[in-house]
């Protein structure tokens, strides 16, 4: 077993053979890797040791005094939250190796080609069509909430492939090439003002029988993978005390007694008491997951974050009263990342409308959390033995 | 133009038990007649469909559909007397023009220039200007943020920000300590803002010492101040109740119509009963932001109560409906191209707008005799 010790030893190697101020930074990322100190709970020659997974910290600690690069792993989010996990879970050899270097040290972006117009909620009636034609896939349909699709290189793609089956049954999971001509991704313009997310048209992608990801009709099980990742992803962060959206109202509660109303205060404090819960409810299911894999409980977090998140920025929006009437900017943009820090109340208010929306919505969650974690029985369906052809949509 | 017979409320000193005279919270025949005309010159004109292509525009404000709806059908009136060129309307017709206007989110100046500079001016007895204002010929607004409660002391000088409909304003009315001024617009430095709620334009305005019209002394212009922005957040409600039951309304056809497990979304019993929910809250808005009105319209020594019951609630129900109405579209209501955000945004703003709830709950603290602790 590897041990904290080992961790370091190697870790300070590393550093010796590669200085990061004579390194170039995806040499560095690199030899990182290869040296199984991307990720250490991933297998040995996949940038990681086998080693327990709360051991990373030793490593980022080590590397981060070193003054060392990082991977910007906001950037490659959905690579490394969603896309690895599920290739290593699902990938051939092959594909572990091609993959996921690429991927870790950031050369390769991902995107996540899930969500339909007509399948949001109900993800598994996804009317994207794989039909295939001798060693390849031919794709045909369209995909929306796509973020990063204008800089990814990659995407995790489910498409259906037998129409005639249960809507479960009939999807397969493929890595697209986000290159192939018959991929058009447009800007979808957002609430914000901002095209943060794409619409992605796909017509006659080929896709190689290789890129595809687990058996034939073995999509949603594959998808279930990334899916668990996504929610932990999105709700797993660590935060310090007021190091959410709560930071930023307590920050303008203390420095303008101006703003102050009796009907905010008793609002503000409400939320300052469910953010610190939130966080520390947080930090536990963290030093669960600390050893083993992400299950349900993971659902519990994203939920509580997305209606945080919208409750503190909705109260910040009316504490700044006549400034809060205003808006930074709506010029349309297309960026990289969403990044709530260093923007205003405005902004925040209604992109955290998403929180609940994106990454499986909050009325999904919710039956997660009644089904999967409490036992209830699931409600009554019709959807599940039906040929997808013959679903109502 | 009415032909109610408000119901004169016995009003005793507040902070008693005792339950006001019953109110006229229904809608006359009149007022009946008065939504269908105003609603169906919006669906014509004003398809909030089509607002989120136009909202970016220099003035959202489409100046043909404000000239159809001020002057055309005399809403801009409804306040002014008849002998002034006015409909010799109460607040309850121009409580229903607002319920119309909040279901569109349409961008027309009429809580600003028809209801609070009409009623300013109308207490500080400026008829020639209230003539221009009832006929739909001018647009005024008062020079106070958006965000100006009834309790709001006016600045001395300078520049006044978040002044809504300014850029579309001919008259600014200017509060200033020696009283109450008519400033034309183009002698104003008026500089737009980027507003929350694209559907009502922001401006910070700056007016030249000296200039304009004095149109009443100091004491009468506070009073002045302080009737116009009663009169506007009482009638916010109005507003506040047609953003919310637009929402409600479409977010029920919505879920009706998408289909998602094989099945109506709006068949599952959580998002029903929040639906439900909504509409329990809807009924609870109509009724405060009527009972607003209605005190407004009888001149009741109740109104101040009245509307700070209408706002408190009515800003938290337009919220509410607005969030929901959002959420369960699901990713398409937090797209640019459906409306439900314009209705997002001016929910937001609107409970900013004319007094915070926070502000308006002090208020009837004090008149219910319900004083904070310590």
């Amino acid at each position: 077993m590897t041990d904290a010790a080992e961790l370091r030893r190697r870790t300070r190697e590393l550093l010796a053979a590669h200085p990061p101020a004579t390194t170039g930074r995806t040499d560095f990322l690199k030899a990182r890797f290869d040296a199984g100190l991307a990720w250490v709970h991933y297998p040995v020659g996949l940038g990681g040791l086998d080693a327990p997974r709360s051991l990373q910290a030793v490593v980022d600690a080590e590397l981060e005094a070193a003054g060392a690069p990082d991977n910007d792993p906001r950037r490659i989010g959905i690579g490394l939250g969603m896309a690895a996990p599920t290739i290593l879970a699902y990938g051939t050899e092959e594909q572990k190796r091609r993959f996921l270097r690429p991927l870790w040290v950031g050369e390769e972006v991902w995107c996540q080609l899930f969500s339909e117009p007509g399948a949001g909620s109900d993800l598994a009636a996804l009317g994207t069509r794989a039909v295939r034609q001798g060693d390849e896939w031919v794709v045909n349909g369209q995909k929306v909430w796509t973020s990063s699709a204008h800089i990814a290189r990659w995407a995790i793609l489910i498409a259906r492939t037998d129409p005639d089956l249960p809507k479960h049954r009939g999807i397969t999971y493929f890595l697209c090439d986000m290159t192939d001509p018959g991929v058009e991704v447009r800007p979808l313009r957002q609430i914000t003002g901002e095209a943060e997310f794409n619409e992605v048209f796909l017509t006659d992608v080929r896709i190689p029988d290789a890129h595809r990801l687990g058996a034939v009709g073995d999509g949603w099980k594959v998808a279930r993978t990334t899916l668990m990742n996504e929610r932990v992803s999105i709700g797993g962060m660590r935060v310090p005390r007021e190091g959410g959206m709560i930071g930023p109202v307590s920050r303008t509660w203390r420095q303008r007694p101006c703003l102050r109303t009796h009907d905010l205060h008793q609002r503000l404090l409400d939320l300052w008491v469910e953010a610190e819960v939130a966080r520390l409810t947080g930090e536990r299911l963290r030093q669960q997951l600390a050893a083993g894999q992400p299950g349900p409980e993971g659902s519990g977090m994203k939920l509580a974050f997305a209606r945080l998140n919208q409750e503190i920025s909705g109260l910040e929006v009316e504490l700044l009263g006549e400034e809060g009437l205003l808006y930074g900017d709506w010029t349309m943009r297309r960026p990289e990342l969403v990044d709530f820090a260093g923007r205003d109340a405005g902004y925040r208010y209604l992109r955290s409308k998403g929180n609940s929306i994106e990454g499986g919505t909050s009325e999904v969650l919710l039956n997660i959390v009644a089904e999967r974690v409490l036992g209830l029985p699931a409600e009554p369906r019709n959807d599940k033995d039906v040929a997808w052809k013959d679903l109502a949509r | 133009m009415t032909d109610h017979t408000p119901a004169r409320n016995d009003h005793t000193r507040a902070g008693d038990d005792r339950t006001p005279a019953e109110t006229d919270l229904l809608y006359s025949q009149a007022e009946s007649d008065l939504r269908a005309a105003v609603r169906s010159l919006l669906a014509d004109r004003a398809d909030p469909a089509a607002l989120p292509g136009r909202v970016e525009a220099d003035s959202p404000c489409d100046p043909a559909l404000w000239q159809a709806l001020a002057a055309g059908m005399g809403t801009a009136g409804l306040l002014v007397p008849e002998k002034l060129g006015g409909q010799g309307a109460t607040h309850r017709e121009a409580a229903v023009v607002l319920e119309e206007l909040g279901r569109a989110v349409t961008p027309v100046p009429y809580l600003t220039s028809s209801v609070i500079a009409t009623e300013t001016l109308l207490a500080a007895g400026a008829t020639d200007l209230l003539t221009r204002l009832a006929t739909g010929r001018e647009v005024a607004v008062l020079a106070v943020p958006l965000s100006a409660g009834p309790d709001h002391e006016p600045a001395t000088t300078g520049t006044v920000t978040g002044v809504a409909d300014a850029a579309r304003a001919d008259v600014l009315l200017v509060p200033r300590p020696d009283g109450l001024y008519a400033v034309d617009a183009a002698e104003a430095g008026i500089a737009p803002q980027t507003p929350l709620d694209l559907t009502r334009p922001l401006a910070a305005v700056t007016v030249p010492d000296g200039a304009g019209t004095r149109l009443a002394d100091a004491d009468a212009t506070r009073a002045a101040v302080r009737r116009g922005l009663l009169a506007g957040a009482g009638l916010l409600a109005s507003e506040q109740l047609g953003v919310a039951e637009w929402c409600l309304e479409e977010t029920v056809r919505h879920t009706r119509e998408r289909h998602q497990f094989n099945r109506p979304v709006g068949s599952f019993q959580a998002l029903k009963h929040r639906m439900a929910q909504l509409w329990l809250e809807v009924a609870g808005a109509r009724a405060a932001a009527r009972n607003a009105a209605d005190a407004l319209a009888t001149g009741s020594p109740e109104a101040p109560l009245a509307v700070a019951v209408a706002q408190v609630y009515c800003s938290r129900v337009a919220v509410h409906a607005a969030e929901e109405c959002v959420q369960l579209h699901g990713g398409i209501g937090m797209t640019w191209e459906h409306p439900a955000h314009l209705y997002l945004k001016r929910a937001k703003a609107d409970a900013i707008a004319l007094g915070s709830a926070g502000r308006h709950k002090e208020t009837l603290a004090g008149l219910v005799n319900l004083p904070a602790p310590g």
